[in-house]
């Protein structure tokens, strides 16, 4: 088989991605953490661009890598989370429970995979492009998806103004 | 593939930026020596010109100093970050049209990418990892406490600064750069050219402002204000990693300039050129030409402001951010989307 450049390109951003998740979950400094976290969201943002939608690429970057996982440093540095004996945990019914969980899923997802013989839907790159753009998202999302796009930001509307009143509290 | 073509653009654009910041830097010394009634750097070379090459001699030898404490990947990877992105950043900003060259017709700008916008502010929201992360990594009070309230000022100005980008978008019905330099081109009523500091006046202030403090320039610089937290973020960093940081803030200050001319300024259009009958070689220099000039200009004026303004205090530097910028990009694009509803 000839690799393209696409499919080598895809191979390296699936396994840095991966690589990224796992350093997220085995650093014992959240601050390292953190950075792993953002590297992943990069590589996921590349996975975006290979299937052409680029604007979904960069709100990744904008959104999760730019804003939120700032708050999440900004929060990690303000309580000094640095002192990883404090963090540790011993072995725990919880523990237990989510290695258990998270093995039934990755047998799942390995069974629909590799036995079930589900048809996944293959690639159109022609559609794809038309998908991906600003306009079509923009069209899609005040057109077809207007009623969750404002249910969604009523939903954001109450978190805003829950945070303003428990941070109002404090103060009296 | 075609790599000969990027790769020259890539070279000559860095080049052309560090000669840039080379100058800037003597300029706002002798600028500030200016104002403040001194005489500034004269000694080193014709008017003090190489001074600035001195310096970096001096910062390439310097001894690399990391303080015991510190994370040290970190700490060495934070300056990188900065320079990265500000470096970057300048790969989707026209600074002219077509030029023939060579028998080729080349664009000049590096990638002309759909969602040039959104790629810039992509960016910029990435710089404030390379600010924080040294101030973390340092290991000291004072680095961390500038660390801190450059990540929360960033992220206040950063929305003021989306919001008034909006505006022009919507004007402009593209996200390309290229494209809002091309609706610029225009003229409104037939002789004033249609610059988006005309149509959005309101969108410009809060940019500007707001560029200030994505800069951390005077009267934004908290992140590093002396007499308050030593030197800020890069209290800890000596020798060439601080020089780099010294050059992503003035590469960042160049940037910074490059994209308010683009969105406000007209970007390289030339007006009235068209009634002038140049042949099309002659246009493109003078549009490249043009967008220095313009440049040069808003840089001038970021160093102005500088030696001019009182630093601002921490609250006061909040409160602006979320309670006056804010507010007015807001009510901006709100007024901007009526009129524009109300004459399509």
């Amino acid at each position: 088989m000839i690799m393209t450049f696409e499919t080598v390109l895809f191979y390296f951003l699936a396994a840095a991605s991966i690589a990224s998740a796992v350093m997220v979950i085995t650093r014992r400094s959240p601050v390292m953490s953190v950075l792993f976290l953002i590297v992943n969201f990069f590589s996921l943002a590349g996975l975006y661009l290979t299937l052409h939608a680029q604007f979904i690429a960069v709100i990744q970057i904008i959104v999760y890598a730019g804003a939120i996982m700032v708050l999440f440093l900004f929060v990690i540095m303000l309580l000094n989370l640095g002192d990883e004996q404090r963090l540790a945990e011993r072995i725990s019914y919880k523990k237990m429970i989510a290695v258990g969980l998270s093995f039934a899923v990755l047998m799942e997802v390995l069974y629909v995979v590799a036995y079930s013989g589900t048809e996944f839907p293959t690639k159109n790159l022609e559609r794809a492009v038309e998908i991906g753009t600003v306009e079509y998202i923009g069209r899609e999302l005040f057109t077809t998806f207007l009623f969750p796009f404002e249910i969604t930001s009523i939903l954001l509307l109450a978190a805003i103004i829950g945070a303003v009143v428990m941070a109002k509290k404090k103060i009296d | 593939m075609n790599l000969i073509e990027p790769l020259v653009k890539v070279v000559l654009i860095l080049a052309v930026m560090l000669t840039l910041v080379i100058l800037l830097v003597y300029s706002e010394r002798r600028i500030s020596a200016f104002i403040q009634n001194r005489i500034g750097p004269n000694r080193v070379g014709p008017k003090g010109i190489l001074q600035a090459v001195a310096d970096v001699v001096k910062l390439l030898m310097k001894e690399d100093i990391v303080p015991k404490n510190a994370n040290k990947p970190i700490h060495d990877l934070a300056p990188m970050i900065s320079i990265g992105v500000a470096m970057s950043t300048f790969a989707v900003i026209p600074i002219g049209g077509t030029m023939v060259l060579l028998g080729q017709s080349v664009r000049l700008m590096l990638a002309d990418v759909n969602i040039g916008i959104l790629y810039i502010l992509a960016l910029t929201s990435m710089g404030v990892y390379g600010i924080t992360l040294a101030g973390w990594s340092s290991n000291s009070k004072y680095s961390l406490l500038g660390g801190l309230r450059s990540s929360a000022q960033l992220i206040s100005y950063e929305l003021s600064m989306g919001l008034s980008i909006v505006g022009v978008l919507l004007i402009a019905g593209t996200l390309q750069l290229d494209g809002i330099v091309q609706a610029q081109s225009a003229y409104i009523g037939g002789w004033l050219p249609a610059w988006n500091v005309f149509l959005q006046p309101v969108a410009f202030v809060t940019f500007v402002v707001s560029a200030f403090a994505e800069t951390n320039r005077l009267p934004f610089d908290l992140p590093e204000a002396e007499p308050e937290l030593v030197g800020g973020y890069h209290t800890e960093y000596s020798g060439l990693k601080f020089g780099l940081f010294m050059l992503s803030e003035y590469v960042n200050l160049v940037v910074a300039s490059a994209i308010i001319v683009t969105l406000f300024l007209g970007g390289y259009s030339v007006p009235f050129a068209e009634y002038m009958n140049l042949s099309a070689q002659t246009v493109s220099l003078i549009q490249v030409l043009t967008f220095c000039v313009k440049t040069a200009g808003v840089i001038l004026f970021f160093v102005v402001i500088r030696w001019t303004l009182p630093r601002f205090r921490y609250d006061q530097l909040m409160d602006l951010g979320w309670k006056v910028m804010l507010p007015i990009a807001l009510a901006n694009l709100v007024v901007t989307g009526f009129i524009l509803a109300a004459f399509s």
